[in-house]
């Protein structure tokens, strides 16, 4: 009961500020919570906020972890572009008749695409992994080797173009529906419950929290702690590859260039505005679900209230230097002693 | 005693050594290998087309050896070249009267987010991303689209270069370049404020503890690095004669890269701005390798300096465990 008091207290400011923005979506979009049956699935506004929130929220759960063992990983942007450049150069497909029935042939069976390219994104996560435990690289820098050369792999392997994908099971991850919901959501879903499991079932979560407070102490209480943080950072990048995945089949091409470009400080940002502190630690996977939310809903806010969508940057930042502030312990003293100087003085 | 004073001072210059022997093998490869490679102008196009990769550089040096890292320069960058197309251009302000403004407003930027830094013991990680999120849609602000400049101060100053020895010239960025640097050393290595920032990168309780201004040495390091932002988006603004929110971007990676290829230590501390230079040269000459051999496509530049960076960490790393 009184963990449950916990919980609710930690996200109870990101859940504010969620709130708040679908109150001030539904106050200027009256619309807004409609939802229309329309084919056998739900159409609506929120549909298409969770749809769109599905891959960040997979980014940020990849994340979360990193950040909780006191690590970052800003190459996800990168390995998000090489995982769709990859399933979409395997996948690449065309529209055949075949004795006047027309079928989708792919160049590999899409399993092994779709295979093949989580592969190579986890082996993204694990190469981070070992430059951080292994090698004793910060991670900061370690992840920016490759940010900077992997973008660079994405735009080799896609030629610096943008592959189309002609193949339509492929189209289901990003814009197929399952008992009338979009099936990223349940991609998103299941990721959250299974790492939730892990993380409360087992003592996993406990070590990830131990290694983010305390390395050297948690090495020797005996964790395993450095196999431990590359499972973690191999995990971010498969993540990342599930992502990927999704955003391609969304937009049904890979865009070496462009695909998943800031897409990491999004993904730092949506954990930080979660309740979880870059200084490792305690974490809260829930809390950056809600993160990706609330950056989504953000981001349809600006569009539905007619600002212009450049604006959005200049939002984003005025909201992490309100939660940032509100985080810092410095920052709420200093509140305090401004509010309560008055007595203070008095009582000098 | 003599002997183990000398191997501990060669150790420590051997980061720098090590980037100047990269610089020069690069440099002698691409001579032997490209006809028209070896000459002067090809080496001081270097400099011409990464001046302000240079001057952010020598900013981005600091915060570094403070220990911080700043993710704003090249929106700052940006903003800039926004703001001084957006006076000239539209308002009719003259040159010298919209340099100094953007001057000032990337020193306070700079100064804003060093003293959330400091005072609020924020992680200038985030904060930085902040204010690079924050000068980017600042930009936007102002304008969707690109301005092009063409007032006349602003394309003289562009269109300006210094004649040198037969027949290669040097533009006035590149002097600017030049000058931060010395500029950069000169702060590092004879003045309280250098001495300081080494200190508080080596051990900021130390450096508290000796009673080193630490809180001003902090917010002053972010500050400087806001000035060289806005004075690279000066000369990046002479550069390309148009201000535009999209300018820049992903150039703090390419600072941060060229800081660390330069020899200085990303745990703060061990530098050095004349490394820095080198850095930013080594970047600028794969390019112009990239550019000669004409097969190679534009992104193995990234792919070339992620590996750079890879065995640079390295390296760093073997010296940091001898230590």
């Amino acid at each position: 009961m009184t963990m449950q008091a916990l919980m609710r207290h930690r996200l109870l400011w990101p859940f504010a500020t969620l709130v708040l923005l679908l109150a001030v979506n539904a106050v200027f979009n009256p619309g807004f919570w409609q939802l229309q049956w329309r084919d056998g699935h739900l159409y609506g506004s929120v549909i298409d906020i969770l749809n769109r929130a599905a891959p960040l929220a997979l980014v940020a759960l990849g994340m979360t972890l990193v950040i909780a063992t006191r690590g970052i990983d800003i190459s996800v942007g990168a390995v998000v572009a090489i995982a769709a450049a990859v399933a979409a150069l395997m996948i690449g497909g065309e529209l055949v008749v075949k004795g006047g029935v027309q079928t989708h042939v792919s160049r590999f069976p899409m399993s092994v695409a779709i295979l093949a390219a989580l592969l190579v994104a986890a082996g993204c996560g694990l190469w981070n992994g070992l430059l951080v435990a292994k090698v004793g690289m910060q991670p900061i820098i370690a992840t920016l080797i490759l940010m900077v050369a992997g973008r660079g792999i994405a735009q080799l392997l896609t030629g610096g173009q943008i592959i189309t994908v002609y193949y339509a099971p492929f189209f289901f991850l990003g814009n197929g529906f399952l008992l009338g919901l979009p099936f990223a959501v349940f991609i998103a879903a299941a990721v959250w419950v299974v790492l939730h499991l892990l993380m409360t079932r087992t003592a996993l979560g406990l070590f990830i929290q131990a290694i983010g407070i305390n390395p050297a102490a948690a090495r020797l209480a005996g964790l395993h702690e450095r196999l431990i943080t590359i499972c973690v950072y191999t995990f971010c990048g498969l993540a990342a590859g599930v992502a990927g995945l999704v955003i391609s089949s969304n937009v049904k091409s890979a865009d070496g260039n462009n695909a998943g470009m800031l897409m990491e400080l999004d993904a730092i940002l949506a954990v930080t505005l979660g309740g979880t502190a870059l200084t490792g630690g305690r974490f809260s996977l829930a809390g950056s679900v809600l993160g990706a939310l609330i950056i989504q809903t953000l981001t349809s806010t600006i569009y539905s209230i007619g600002v212009p969508p450049e604006i959005n940057m200049v939002v984003k930042a005025a909201v992490v230097f309100v939660v940032m502030l509100m985080q810092s312990a410095e920052f709420r003293a200093a509140v305090r002693g401004w509010v309560v100087r008055p007595a203070a003085g008095g009582a000098r | 005693m003599q002997a183990t004073r000398m191997a501990r001072i060669d150790s420590r210059y051997v980061p720098l050594l090590g980037t100047i022997a990269v610089f020069a093998l690069t440099a002698g490869y691409g001579s032997v290998a490209y006809t028209g490679f070896f000459s002067a102008q090809v080496f001081l196009n270097l400099l011409i087309d990464n001046a302000f990769l240079c001057i952010i550089g020598v900013g981005m040096t600091f915060v570094i050896l403070s220990g911080g890292i700043d993710l704003s320069v090249g929106s700052v960058i940006a903003l800039t070249t926004m703001v001084s197309a957006a006076l000239v251009e539209h308002h009719h302000w003259s040159a010298w009267q919209a340099i100094p403004l953007v001057l000032a407003i990337g020193t306070a930027f700079g100064a804003l987010m060093g003293w959330l830094i400091q005072r609020f013991r924020l992680q200038p990680f985030i904060v930085t991303l902040a204010g690079m999120f924050l000068a980017r849609g600042l930009c936007y602000l102002i304008s969707i689209d690109s301005i092009s400049i063409t007032d006349a101060t602003y394309t003289a100053i562009s269109q300006a270069r210094l004649p040198l020895w037969s027949g290669a010239s040097i533009t006035v960025g590149a002097l600017i370049a030049l000058a931060m640097i010395a500029v950069g050393i000169w702060l590092a290595h004879t003045t309280e404020f250098g001495r300081t920032v080494y200190a508080i990168g080596g051990s900021e309780p130390s450096a508290l503890l000796m009673g080193l201004p630490v809180a001003r040495t902090t917010v002053l390091v972010y500050t400087f690095s806001g000035f060289c932002s806005a004075l690279a988006g000066v000369v990046f603004t002479f550069y390309m004669l148009s201000g535009y929110g999209l300018h820049a971007v992903g150039l703090e990676l390419d600072a941060i890269a060229a800081v660390v290829i330069g020899g200085t230590l990303l745990s703060g501390g061990v530098g050095y701005v004349f490394g820095t230079l080198f850095g930013v040269l080594i970047l600028g000459i794969i390019q112009t390798l990239i550019a000669f051999d004409g097969s190679l496509s534009s992104w193995w530049t990234r792919i070339v300096i992620g590996a750079l960076l890879f065995v640079f960490c390295l390296l760093q790393r073997a010296f940091e465990s001898r230590r």
